[in-house]
């Protein structure tokens, strides 16, 4: 049998447990938190790109979520868009956005990033909770239905509501998972990743590392908008808390804890933070408390992530 | 004019804070390169327990000590059980830890207290004085004459005494202070404690004007990294003029343009700062040696 590639490897994992554990579930509840699981995945391989491969951090990414997700409430209403389109438009607004503000930034040293997209990611926020006659304020707004579920239906496939968002996500994951997988591999991939180790030995051997990282900034933020917009698609509604500065938080920890560095450790990282508070509903009132203390001893015990660590201790044991 | 008068004094007043929180970042990332975004939390916690320890009926001053000292050794802790472990990691991971921090003592803030909003009496009373036909609190005069007396006393220390000349030695270069015999940890501990101290007591002068919750310490966060970025990275009359100019910054854009998005100001001038002049009013070019 020939080896799988890492890529191809990572992809069958993630297609087989997308398919397998729906027939594990109990209930139709549980399509729902996998649809979340999905979705903060998807926004999670974004930061993969950002700060697994090129070393970078941004703490406002919620920021681009929020862009996203009211980009569906607001694009069909005021611009006659369709809501698949109106994702498209969130996605380009949230690319030229983080090419304005990524670009006089990135020729800068790691903390400005992080200084500015904190103070970016802050203003998107606060524009959606103040302009309440566009956005409805901090009640939230309605978003239409993407009406492809219907279509299905002509077509003969009868899915549940959760259902088809579950599968819906879970496809969209796969090819987020894919393009950041082939990156990984490809040149432009490379040159990310040399940045991540040294961004001056990078510079030395002819890599344009303000370029390259600005790249990386304006493809994960695509990421994290079409995230946005397929949990406004999906619950029909959407309040700012989704541009809020915890949520921005929550992603970076989901990645760091499951491992930043890898696709499916970003993923698994989503999996485990979506999880928990369902599973342990107490947590909620600890919520930042857990986020914090996680953040802070998977950077000083475990920095390369829960993951990778796991299958390095595995695989040093095999062998 | 009197209107304009009124907004520099309200302007000075936050100026001072974030003049205070700029000069905490400042002292710490010239010690260690580590940019602290705890700093904000500093802030938070100095007006919180002053506020818990005089709603539990300690005396304003001695309620402003405590804050003040557990929030100094909340600074010590956080160096030594989450930043000297991860000595040498990259940037990224030091940032991650520092808004772990941040975000930890938020949640901690919210289960030891509450999630409500809180204040104390102003020290010297609640009367406006009147200059110039615009008012300013006398509390107000704490503030600014707190940040001075705080930037007064900072550069007598790093001047005038062994210890601020060990500290200046350390951030020059760590290795030689090393080789010189000076303790480069106990520079660091020490670096924290003064830096979450000035933090805390940021906190204690201001509450009684901004009022206090858990959540307040990001933006102070946020503000006095503008703040020291504007003024130049890790130069101290940088950060204390770097400070002022963003409080003044968002007092005017809160008279003239808008009082909603006043916050604003302060990332607009981080971006404009970043795109024309990075190394701020007071800094030099920076180089950095491999």
């Amino acid at each position: 049998m020939p080896r799988l590639t890492a890529k191809s490897a990572t992809l069958l994992v993630l297609a087989a447990l997308i398919a397998v554990t729906p027939f594990f579930f109990p209930s139709g509840y549980y399509y729902r938190v996998g649809a979340l699981i999905f979705v903060n995945g998807l926004a999670v391989t974004g930061i993969v790109i950002l700060t697994g491969y090129a070393g970078q951090i941004s703490l406002g990414h919620a920021g681009f979520a929020g862009i996203g997700g009211y980009a569906c409430a607001l694009a069909p209403t005021h611009l006659g868009l369709h809501p698949s389109l109106a994702g498209v438009l969130g996605a380009v607004i949230s690319a030229v956005l983080a090419y304005l503000v990524g670009r006089p930034i990135l020729r800068l040293r790691g903390y400005y990033l992080a200084v500015a997209t904190l103070g970016f990611g802050i203003l998107v926020a606060m524009v959606l909770n103040n302009e309440r006659a566009l956005t409805g304020g901090p009640d939230g707004i309605a978003v239409p239905e993407l009406g492809l579920r219907g279509l299905l239906k002509d077509w003969g496939l009868d899915l549940t509501n959760g259902q088809f968002w579950y599968f819906f996500c879970g496809i969209v994951l796969l090819i987020g998972a894919w393009i950041a997988l082939n990156l990984h591999q490809s040149p432009g991939g490379r040159a990310l990743r040399a940045l991540h180790g040294s961004e001056i030995a990078a510079g030395t051997v002819g890599i344009d590392v303000a370029r390259v990282k600005l790249q990386a900034f304006v493809i994960s933020a695509v990421y994290a908008s079409v995230a946005g917009s397929l949990v406004a698609l999906q619950n029909k509604f959407i309040t700012p808390d989704i541009a809020g500065f915890m949520h921005s938080i929550e992603m970076v920890t989901m990645a760091v804890l499951g491992g930043a560095g890898s696709v499916l450790g970003a993923i698994f990282g989503a999996g485990i933070l979506t999880l928990l508070p369902q599973v342990l509903t107490v947590l909620a009132e600890y919520e930042q408390l857990v986020l914090g203390l996680v953040m802070m001893l998977v950077m000083i015990f475990l920095r390369e992530g829960l993951l990778p660590s796991v299958l390095r201790k595995l695989r040093g044991r095999g062998e | 004019m009197s209107e304009l008068l009124q907004f520099l004094f309200s302007g000075l007043t936050v100026g001072a804070v974030y003049a205070l929180v700029a000069l905490g970042f400042t002292i710490i990332y010239n010690a260690s390169d580590v940019v602290n975004f705890a700093q904000g939390e500093f802030v938070m916690l100095g007006g919180m327990v002053t506020w818990f320890g005089h709603a539990a009926g300690l005396p304003l001053p001695l309620a402003a000590l405590v804050a003040i000292l557990a929030t100094a050794a909340l600074g010590v802790a956080i160096n030594k059980l989450a930043i000297e472990p991860a000595r040498g990691a990259p940037v990224v991971s030091l940032i991650i830890i520092t808004i772990g921090a941040s975000v930890f003592l938020q949640g901690a803030a919210q289960l030891v207290f509450d999630k409500q909003i809180h204040s104390f009496p102003a020290f010297s009373g609640d009367t406006p004085l009147r200059i110039g036909g615009a008012t300013i609190q006398p509390q107000s005069l704490w503030v600014i004459g707190g940040a001075l007396v705080v930037f007064a006393g900072l550069w007598l220390f790093f001047t005038r005494t062994l210890l601020g000349r060990a500290v200046l030695a350390t951030s020059n270069n760590r290795l030689a202070a090393q080789l010189v015999g000076i303790n480069t940890n106990f520079v660091m501990t020490l670096s924290f404690a003064l830096s979450a101290g000035i933090g805390a007591l940021a906190g204690v002068l201001a509450t009684p004007i901004t009022l206090t919750a858990y959540n307040v310490g990001i933006g102070f966060a946020l503000k006095g990294f503008a703040g020291a970025m504007l003024g130049g990275m890790g130069n101290p009359k940088g950060a204390l003029a770097g400070g002022f100019l963003i409080g003044l910054i968002e007092a005017l854009t809160a008279g003239y343009l808008s009082s909603t998005y006043k916050e604003a100001a302060a990332f607009v001038v981080i971006l404009l700062v970043l795109f024309f002049m990075p190394q701020g009013l007071f800094g030099r070019k920076s180089t950095e040696r491999v």
